[in-house]
């Protein structure tokens, strides 16, 4: 009976999921997954509570204490510093998952099938991969650990040794059935995921967030075989094929594969191109960029992680109701990968009020770009860089970029001349029709948005 | 191998092959909305918590059986409350 209760749990993810790829249906897709999500535990609580010698009081004090953390988490969270919360999740589900699968080795003794063996070294493998590789992504987006990528001695050398030296013990575990072959599995793992994600640098992070997510899908479905539970084979695969989906996205939209991105250590090296910073730019003043802005027909606002970082989303929005007002028409372009996870962006401007119609996804944006008077760049660099099109001697040839260059002019407003992530000069800030306004992301746009009251 | 286990292949396939066809169609205004409501979905492994903190016998399970019930409901209770934080964003409509 209890199957076909988790049946209906599975078929309120199917529906929420389903619900929350649609603008209009998603907040109630949501609401419909957590309702499947509650389903679950109820009738796993109703199924067991006959079973002598429960221990009741630990079942509750963990519900208190994790409830009480992820709703402080939840409603207290900058939308600036989602990222970084979303990958913490990600670590405490895989976390989770790990447990679950710790538990049963201690009270099974490890005495297994050799089938179930197999899924209890894979859930302990990747569980605790997404929970330290989500934690070292969290201290890399929240800046305790450097948003550069770290090299380590053997590079991607020693993440294959690692990952071997874990395959081996896993295997030993399987076949011997000795608690402390599992541990060991847990605790390479631990290792590899912070071997793993520390040398990926922080732009490189909508990729790896969305990996963990769908790790943290497949280590759920591993620990259901483990204890033989339907409700986390379903829920644990809808994560982890939803997850996939959206890390290979990610991963096309920066045309790199997703190996490359893990394995590279990208923006360590030479980028190739010539020297930074020593040519000449075009410096301009708010009052300059106001009228700029204040005379065209059409601006597009071109966001990136910069907006994030100054948490310019409302100046930006103050900065396109003034032109409005004026009668400018003005969108926005956001590239896939722009910020710091999928959709950064656009949670970022939501938070602002900005409506989801003017917001220009890549494949809109870049036929509009070319009647566009103004294109304003917000603290995004790579993502227009126009030898990503035209160089192929860059390291970043062939990723898909918003065509800023082909607007009018364009205003790039940055605190400095600084490369980028991938560490490359961008021939955008160095044409005539740039403008370059050095400054944070905020006080620039409200200095423009000053200037624009003074017209 | 036991039919349970044949089940759960079964089940793990098909459920997979749903979710690569109800997702590959987002446009990426929810992508960040996707992920953590999907995440939060992740959370289901609290069912194998809840059931390992309760059966678990002996100090060693207790203190595990606790994390992960602790672990889990942080990842359902945060994910959800989120992704409905931010959907309502989405939801107003400021055009004035």
């Amino acid at each position: 009976m209890i199957a076909l209760w988790y049946l209906a749990a599975g078929v309120l993810f199917i529906l929420g999921l389903r619900g929350l790829s649609g603008p209009r249906t998603a907040r109630r897709g949501n609401l419909l997954a957590a309702t499947g999500m509650l389903l679950a535990v109820v009738v796993t609580v109703v199924d067991i509570v006959d079973e002598p010698d429960l221990v009741w009081w630990i079942v509750i004090a963990g519900l208190v204490v994790g409830g009480g953390i992820g709703a402080v988490l939840a409603l207290r969270v900058q939308m600036t510093a989602m990222p970084q919360l979303v990958a913490a999740f990600n670590g405490f589900g895989g976390g989770a998952s790990a447990l679950v699968a710790a538990a049963e080795v201690i009270r099974s003794d490890a005495v297994f099938a050799t089938e179930v063996a197999v899924t209890v070294a894979l859930s302990i493998a990747i569980g605790t991969v997404t929970l330290s590789g989500s934690f070292v992504a969290y201290g890399k987006l929240q800046g305790i650990v450097t948003g550069r990528p770290v090299g380590l001695p053997g590079g991607p050398a020693l993440n294959g040794l690692i990952a071997l030296v874990t395959a081996a013990a896993a295997t030993w575990a399987v076949a011997s059935g000795e608690p402390t072959a599992y541990w060991v599995v847990a605790g390479l793992s631990l290792l590899l995921g912070v071997t793993a994600v520390l040398p990926i640098g922080g732009a490189d992070m909508p990729v790896v967030i969305s990996l963990l997510n769908s790790l943290s899908g497949v280590a759920a479905a591993m620990a259901g075989f483990v204890i033989g539970n339907l409700a986390l084979i379903i829920g644990g695969a809808l994560v982890g094929a939803a997850g996939l989906i959206l890390t290979i996205q990610m991963s096309e939209a920066m045309n790199r594969s997703i190996a490359n991105i893990l394995f590279s250590g990208f923006g360590t090296g030479e980028g190739g191109g010539g020297p930074i910073g020593d040519k000449p730019v075009n410096r301009a003043t708010p009052d300059d960029v106001a009228i700029a802005v204040a005379y065209a027909e059409r601006v597009v606002i071109v966001p990136g992680y910069g907006l994030a970082v100054a948490q310019a989303q409302h100046a930006v929005r103050e900065l396109a109701d003034a032109l409005e007002a004026r009668g400018v028409t003005v969108e926005y372009a956001i590239h896939p990968v722009a910020g710091r996870m999928p959709g950064h962006m656009n949670v970022l401007l939501a938070e602002a009020d900005v409506p989801y119609e003017v917001l220009l996804d890549m494949d809109q944006a870049n036929p509009r770009l070319p009647q566009t008077d103004v294109a304003l760049v917000v603290g995004a660099n790579d993502v227009v860089n126009p030898s990503a099109r035209d160089d192929t001697g860059s390291s970043i040839y062939g990723m898909p970029i918003l065509e800023v260059d082909r607007a009018a002019s364009a205003v790039v407003i940055k605190r400095s001349l600084s490369p980028g992530f991938a560490g490359i000069d961008n021939p955008l800030f160095y044409e005539d029709k740039t403008m370059m306004l050095f400054a944070d992301a905020k006080a620039g746009l409200e200095d423009i948005v000053a200037a624009l009251e003074r017209l | 191998m036991s039919d349970l286990f044949i089940q759960g292949i079964v089940v793990f396939v098909l459920a997979s092959f749903v979710g690569f066809e109800v997702i590959s169609k987002v446009p990426p205004t929810l992508h960040t909305p996707l992920m953590s409501g999907a995440n939060a979905i992740s959370g289901i492994t609290i069912v194998g918590a809840v059931i390992a903190a309760a059966v678990g016998q002996g100090a060693a399970a207790g203190i595990l059986g606790f994390l992960a019930v602790t672990f889990a409901t942080i990842n359902v209770v945060g994910g959800f409350l989120v992704t409905d934080r931010m959907l309502e964003m989405f939801k107003r409509k400021p055009r004035r």
